[in-house]
């Protein structure tokens, strides 16, 4: 007797359960290789945390690194570098990209503007060392100084690709039914730009300068070139000045073993800055693509 | 965008105010000076390095790519084993984050239930956000103590016998300051951004094509392998492309581990030694300028933007041309 159309021959059913079993298999693959490539941040998180809660207290963040062999110290010079030489990265970069953004967003259409999109894109990825190496023949050379200054251009090479990017992506978010309407009535483009576009945009530009900043707090290379370091606290951006960074890696690098337990505290307090950063700049991102829809 | 314009072209022989126009005129040209200023940085990046780095080039001329010595004293300078150094460490890295990326980021789009897939994808953003240096300093503390006592010497014992391939992993693991240890940190650096910029890609692959496929009774291993990575190959590659150019740039982590060239030259991976980038941070500031040190660490620098800017430019255009095309087959396939 035949089999009915519906059933199944004994070879089409010994290929069907194979193909479930290299589905389980394929599928259970990406779990772990999913769980597995999540581990190092647990882990590099959790050692951070676990080595370097202990050595904050208010001496920490208020004195000025001790002398060897004292114990105690603080790096109050490394805060208060990092939010200079960032500040001053953030005043040089934030106007030069966000222009380039206007230009890419609102006039962007030719090849000029593609090949400026182009470039921007590839500049994401030039070597931090270079940045540092480029600005101190510039600058370091010239002043015949290492210091705070130097340092916010070296960040101002790096972060100005990534503000103009990003900020036109931002910017193009913008409906276009906005500048339409204020068109209609009336108004010149520099002014639909000035006043309807980038208010509109100001909470995903927001989010674009904290990722700047995060990315600049991070950077060791381009200030070590630049700003050198140094053990005191220092506010005038011609001199040389600590970063948290630089800090981190003096005294990794050191044989000193309390310098060691200081530079996972510094450790501690930068991922935290940072992750804080780019967390609140992906949450808002998010809350405001919904926005917009 | 065609509709704006049409409307100001319109409007703009209506409007008597003069002001109006100049201003118009000015933040066009302001705006566009200001990108420019985008080329300019690129070209200005060449032409400092290639002026700094002129005096070195021109000393040593070709040698300077292929000579091993690197003898401040006696001013002999050769790139070779940093030229190789970074591309060895950059080609472990990519070999062992390449496979895990493209997991994570099949995982997110493919398997993960719908709920965690927004959580996942942020804790692999927040890997690519730890700073360089805290990679650093968690590897000279943690990963440099266990690959020298525990995986290199039972990676010596194990694939070490293996005829050939052995070659890459014999010898003394210098208690774990070597190019293997730097090319797993630089794994962990870049797996992120591979699988971000995959995850991407993935997710632009048109629904229809796989829903075809499951129709016809495919299972989520034949779709996956059968459309999604085939259409999205390009674009796969040119993330793992990406991955690789930030490789041969990253400086901190890198030069916290690998341990230093010294002169010996091998086929092991445990040995010690030096890519570019971290022969610079680390030499740069003791370097005597009266000589040629300092110019040869800036030809090496204008050698490893050019390698990496090359790298990232292809990568670009070929996840450029993967998004282009996947849009037309979009539309093809709406149509």
């Amino acid at each position: 007797m035949s089999s009915t159309p519906l059933s199944l021959t004994t070879t089409s059913r010994r290929r069907l359960s194979r193909a479930r079993i290299s589905n389980r298999v394929f599928t259970a693959t990406l779990w772990i290789t999913g769980i597995l490539a999540l581990l190092p941040l647990a882990f590099i998180v959790g050692y951070v945390v676990r080595k370097g809660v202990g050595i904050l207290s208010i001496h920490f963040f208020t004195r000025t690194p001790a002398i060897v062999g004292q114990s105690g110290g603080g790096i109050s010079e490394a805060f208060i570098g990092s939010a200079l030489i960032v500040g001053m990265a953030i005043l040089f970069s934030v106007p030069l990209g966000l222009l380039a953004a206007v230009y890419l967003s609102e006039y962007g259409t030719g090849r000029f503007a593609s090949m400026v999109r182009f470039l921007s894109e590839v500049l994401l990825s030039t070597p931090s060392i270079v940045a540092g190496v480029v600005i101190w023949t510039l600058v370091v050379v010239r002043l015949h100084a290492f210091s705070a200054f130097a340092g916010a251009l070296a960040l101002t090479v790096l972060m100005w690709p990534i503000i103009a990017r990003a900020s036109e992506d931002v910017i193009r978010l913008v409906p276009q039914e906005l500048r339409e309407a204020a068109i209609a009535l009336g108004a010149p483009k520099w002014k639909v730009i000035l006043r309807v576009v980038l208010p509109a945009a100001v909470s995903g530009l927001t989010n674009t300068v904290l990722l700047a900043v995060a990315r600049g707090l991070g950077e060791t290379a381009p200030v070590l070139l630049t700003s050198l370091g140094s053990e005191f606290v220092n506010r005038n951006p011609g001199k040389p000045t600590d970063t948290l960074s630089l800090r981190i890696y003096q005294y990794a690098l050191s044989p000193v073993k309390s310098w060691h337990d200081i530079a996972w505290g510094a450790a501690l307090c930068l991922l935290v800055i940072v992750l804080v950063l780019s967390v609140t700049a992906r949450y808002l991102t998010a809350r405001g693509r919904r926005n917009a829809r | 965008m065609s509709l704006t314009r049409q409307t100001a072209e319109v409007r703009a022989p209506m409007e008597g105010s003069r002001r109006a126009r100049l201003g118009d005129v000015l933040t066009k040209r302001i705006v566009a000076i200001a990108a420019s200023g985008v080329l300019a940085l690129l070209l200005l990046i060449v032409v400092v390095l290639a002026t700094g780095g002129g005096k070195a080039l021109h000393k040593f001329g070709f040698g300077f790519f292929t000579s091993t010595k690197w003898i401040p004293t006696e001013e002999i300078f050769g790139a070779a084993p940093y030229i190789f150094g970074t591309l060895i460490t950059s080609a472990i890295a990519l070999v062992l984050a390449v496979p895990v990326a493209l997991g994570l980021s099949l995982f997110v789009t493919e398997v993960c239930p719908k709920p965690i897939r927004g959580p996942i994808a942020a804790l692999s953003d927040m890997l690519a956000a730890i700073p360089s240096v805290v990679y650093g300093l968690w590897g000279i503390y943690v990963m440099v103590p266990w690959m020298g006592t525990t995986l290199e010497p039972f990676l010596g014992r194990t694939i070490g016998k293996v005829p050939g391939l052995g070659a890459l992993f014999h010898g003394n693991p210098n208690g774990g300051y070597n190019i293997f240890t730097a090319g797993v940190i630089l794994a962990v650096m870049i797996l992120p951004i591979i699988a971000s910029v995959s995850r991407e890609i993935l997710s632009t692959v048109p629904r229809e094509l796989r829903d075809g496929a499951y129709a016809l009774g495919a299972t989520r291993f034949e779709v996956v392998l059968g459309v999604t990575v085939p259409f999205a190959r390009a674009g796969l590659v040119g993330a793992s492309v990406l991955g690789l150019g930030r490789a041969l740039g990253e400086t901190i982590a890198v030069s916290m581990v690998i341990g230093g060239f010294n002169g010996h030259i091998g086929f092991s991976l445990f040995h010690s030694g030096d890519s570019i980038p971290s022969l610079i941070a680390s030499n740069f500031n003791e370097a005597t300028t009266a000589g040629a040190e300092r110019s040869s660490l800036i030809a090496l620098a204008l050698i490893l933007v050019v390698i990496s800017l090359a790298f990232a430019a292809l990568a670009r255009l070929l996840v450029r041309r993967a998004n282009r095309q996947m849009r037309a087959s979009f539309a093809r396939a709406a149509a």
